[in-house]
């Protein structure tokens, strides 16, 4: 059963839609979300990834999720990208949604301006892949087989491919994995700006404490299904690691990712 | 020692002669020369003409001395002045249009069936359910044993010969598309579909370019079948082509003639193999490949 909700978010957020799988308990969300997620579950061969999972993600929220390796995030990406439908509870999201997966996922016979514009609707320009590119710094590649790309400049096409879309809500899926420090910086730093440009709501999954700091209004880290902890981060932007609030954020985050978090969630 | 070869920003050099405390002097520095200065100086072409022109020229030595009789083997002289005579009163161009003819039409025939069916199983499961099993019990079966078959059937005219060349062709491409198909990367399809992209905007800008590599393979592998298949089509019940040419000059024990219509064949198959290669270089461009050293 899927139902559509039309319903004004924000100003600038045109209307959340899709609701996949709407529970009966569908209720009025008080406050505008780009994101609403209620007694989400999730299982693969009947253990359950995702466990009853609630998240709400406000407009234009930029939003950091950290977690261990294999313990859900990248399955609850792929249900806010509406790319997995095998769940069970609410899931509220906006139509329109981007995604950019760890790997680049370029279509290879594609020059990188196809790429940028493929699936967009009516007959894609140039000038607005090029537009994109140039955003994240690649428009002298417009032209480039996506396999002569390097592994950096593979993940800003990726990401402009992403941002053409407009989203209203931006996936991330650690997307600075495979960089070395210096372009990483770089690209954490573009994306900062994009959002506060854009004004999208972002989720980005990552395993940086230091990445998840330094972006996020707000950090989570999952465990056990569910969002286990949550920590606003209240920092002025631009942010300084050197900043000691800056370090006791990170303290306090690396020891909830420690060994005796999930006691004490459950 | 001669260091000259590395390159001045490199770190090896400095790095190689530290390391060793013990005997520092006698560190073994092998040059790694430039790819550039490593290859010989003779052109490729040249390097590749000489192997056939001294196989040419062993054969027509062996000939000329004896050694090979006409009744064995014609000498390349004799070939050559037998192949011009064909040309020139026409019989040979004929054939070869004749024969040119029907592996055009099996081709495509067969080309159509297979990518046909392969997309019906590639892209629908219902399709697969329904059309990869028996198409996997039909290959088993040798296809030119159908030959007696495919005679009754469509009697002694051009079809028979048409219907075997399709039959071989049809196979290998159709289980080349098929793979292709099933062995496109989910996570592209994903990303499509994460794009927006309809089931048609999928299957167009996702799944057939992705097979495209596998399809031309079975093409180049179509291609060569649809020669064998050409050949034994032509021996049996032809009034034309090269392969009864090649039939009437067994029975006149002319070696000349057969080697002349070998050579065609070969011809053919190299032209043939020539315009897969161009559509590969065409269609793979995005494909960095590896052109050996
Ligand atoms: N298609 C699937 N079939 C079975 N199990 C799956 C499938 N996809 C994911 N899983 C399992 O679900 C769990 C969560 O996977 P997920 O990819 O979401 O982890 P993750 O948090 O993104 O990990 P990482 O940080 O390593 O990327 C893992 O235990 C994984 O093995
Ligand atoms: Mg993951």
């Amino acid at each position: 059963m899927a139902t559509d909700v039309h319903r004004p978010v924000s100003s600038r957020t045109a209307q959340a839609g899709q609701a996949t799988q709407a529970s009966p308990a569908a209720h009025a969300v008080p406050v505008p979300q780009a994101v609403h997620v209620d007694g989400l579950t999730r299982s693969f061969d009947g253990r359950a990834v995702i466990d009853r999972l609630r998240l709400d993600v406000r407009p234009g929220e930029f939003v950091a999720l950290l977690g261990r390796s294999g313990c859900g995030k990248s399955t609850l990406l792929r249900i806010l990208a509406g790319l997995d439908r095998d769940i069970e509870g609410t899931v509220l999201v906006p139509r329109r949604k981007a995604v950019a997966f760890q790997a680049p996922r370029l279509m290879p016979w594609k020059k990188v301006w196809r790429n940028v514009v493929l699936g967009l609707p009516g007959k894609p320009d140039r000038a607005v892949a090029e537009r994109a590119l140039k955003e994240v710094g690649l428009d002298h590649r417009t032209d480039a087989w996506p396999k002569t790309l390097s592994g950096g400049e593979a993940q800003r096409a990726s990401l402009a491919r992403a941002l053409v879309r407009e989203p209203d809500l931006l996936l991330l899926d650690e997307p600075f994995g495979a960089l070395d420090a210096l372009t990483r910086i770089k690209a954490q730093r573009l994306v900062g700006e994009l959002w506060q440009r854009r004004g999208c709501a972002v989720l980005l999954v990552t395993h940086d404490v230091e990445e998840a700091v330094l972006l996020a209004d707000r950090v989570l880290v999952m465990d056990g299904g569910v969002i286990a902890h949550e920590q606003r981060v209240d920092l002025d932007r631009p942010r300084d690691i050197t900043d000691p609030r800056f370090a006791e954020l990170r303290a306090g985050l690396l020891e909830r990712l420690g060994v005796d978090t999930a006691a004490e969630a459950a | 020692m001669s260091i000259s070869h590395a390159p001045p920003s490199s770190p090896e050099a400095d790095i190689s002669l530290k390391s060793g405390p013990e005997n520092p002097t006698t560190v073994d520095v092998v040059p790694l020369l430039p790819s550039s200065s490593r290859r010989t100086r003779v052109p490729r072409w040249l390097r590749r003409t000489t192997g056939p022109v001294l196989l040419l020229l062993l054969w027509q030595l062996l000939s000329s001395t004896g050694a090979l009789t006409a009744d064995v083997l014609a000498s390349p002289g004799r070939i050559a002045q037998v192949g011009g005579d064909l040309i020139a009163d026409g019989s040979l161009t004929s054939a070869m249009g004749t024969s040119l003819q029907r592996v055009a039409a099996g081709l495509a025939l067969g080309t159509l069936v297979g990518t046909g069916l392969a997309l019906v199983s590639g892209l629908f499961r219902v399709g697969e359910d329904l059309v990869d099993a028996p198409v996997q019990m039909l290959r088993t079966v040798p296809f030119v044993g159908l030959i007696p078959l495919f005679i009754i059937w469509f009697g002694i005219g051009e079809a028979p010969k048409v219907a075997i060349i399709t039959l071989g062709v049809t196979f290998p491409l159709y289980l080349n598309v098929y793979a292709g198909i099933r062995g496109v990367d989910a996570q592209l399809i994903e990303a499509g579909e994460s794009l927006g992209l309809s089931r048609w905007g999928l299957v167009r800008h996702v799944v057939l370019p992705g097979a495209l590599p596998g399809a031309l393979t079975g093409l180049r592998y179509s291609l060569g079948i649809a020669w064998l298949a050409l050949v034994f089509a032509e021996q049996v019940n032809a009034d034309s082509g090269i392969g009864f040419l090649m039939v009437q000059a067994r029975d006149f024990l002319r070696t000349d003639v057969i080697v002349v219509c070998l050579i065609v064949y070969a011809f053919l198959g190299l032209l043939a193999d020539f315009i897969v290669r161009s559509l590969e270089r065409l269609l793979l461009q995005w494909r960095p490949t590896f052109t050996g050293r």
